[in-house]
């Protein structure tokens, strides 16, 4: 197997992701510059978080149009893999990839810390290896992860299992303090219709390894791994 | 030709900043605020002189770029 890492101009998370996906596939990743719109077959694209073009316009508005990503909606619609992770996933919905947009956030804070998220769907290449509404603990690190979307969105969202985390409290619930960002029904990722793109604000690749203090992010790249290896 | 862009919010979608914003003018002592909006103002010189073609090109600009159409409302002014 073979992932690919979009990196853009203001990408900071790309190294970290490319470590992570190292360590779960025996071999590094390609690292795919945002101008290349002819990047090698891969089985896995991923759109690392940072702040693309300085988060100008938008969060993801010009990293939207990059060359690269043009191409990235070509393959996702082929059915090649996408994992955004945070500024990733603000591309994802700015291109269209993925339902809603990312605001934000409701305090207005910069939010930099560890969350608690609930798995909220197994059946998928990227959660196989979590069980079901499983707690884990993942960091977040942003100022506009507030998500959003419009009421028949999000009734579709719930209805098909296309919501993929949300931020709980340690018990497991969906509480208001639990939510770090004002995301609507605490929504912290979600995935397209077909679940082979999945975008979400925590940051997996931060805690992949035990070296810097937990590593519940693991298992979505050892699943990916696993799922896309056959 | 110029044209003037606002991008507003739609109503209903949360603005923290217009909030926090109404609280801050509530702060200095000003009265009779309903609520604040926040959105933003862009400008475009054309080199275009025909002003529907114009129109046309910034309506798509709004729609590909300048406003995420999930969230945001745009309105466009063409000037001389």
């Amino acid at each position: 197997m073979q992932a690919g890492v979009v990196v853009f101009p203001g990408s900071n998370c790309d190294r970290d992701v490319a470590v992570a996906l190292e360590q779960s596939m025996g071999r590094p990743p390609v690292m795919i510059w945002h101008k290349h719109g002819d990047f090698e077959p891969v089985d896995l694209i991923v759109l690392p978080g940072g702040f693309s073009y300085g988060d100008y316009l938008r969060c993801g508005a010009m990293a939207a149009h990059a060359s690269a990503m043009k191409e990235v909606a070509r393959r996702a619609e082929k059915g090649v893999p996408v994992l955004g992770i945070c500024n990733g996933f603000q591309i994802l919905t700015e291109t269209g990839l993925l339902p809603g947009a990312l605001m934000r956030n409701a305090e207005l804070k910069f939010v930099c810390r560890d969350v608690a998220l609930r798995v909220e769907n197994t059946q998928t290449l990227f959660t196989s290896r979590y069980s079901a509404e499983q707690v884990i603990r993942i960091p977040v690190a942003h100022h506009d992860g507030c998500y959003f979307a419009d009421r028949n969105t999000h009734a579709r969202l719930e209805g098909d299992g296309q919501v993929a985390f949300r931020y709980v409290d340690d018990g497991g619930m969906p509480t208001e303090s639990a939510n770090p960002n004002g995301s609507l029904a605490n929504i912290a990722g979600v995935f397209n219709a077909e679940k082979t793109v999945l975008g979400l604000m925590p940051h997996p690749e931060r805690l992949a390894d035990p070296a810097v203090g937990g590593e519940d992010g693991r298992p979505l790249f050892d699943g990916l791994v696993e799922a896309l290896a056959r | 030709m110029k044209a003037r862009i606002h991008v507003t919010l739609k109503p209903g979608v949360l603005d923290p900043q217009g909030k926090a914003i109404e609280h801050a003018l509530l702060g200095l002592g000003f009265g009779g605020i309903d609520a604040v909006r926040q959105g933003k103002y862009i400008e475009i010189d054309l080199a275009e002189s025909d002003w529907d073609k114009a129109r046309t090109d910034i309506e798509a600009m709004c729609r590909q770029l300048l406003a995420n159409t999930v969230i945001e409302n745009y309105a466009i002014e063409l000037t001389e």
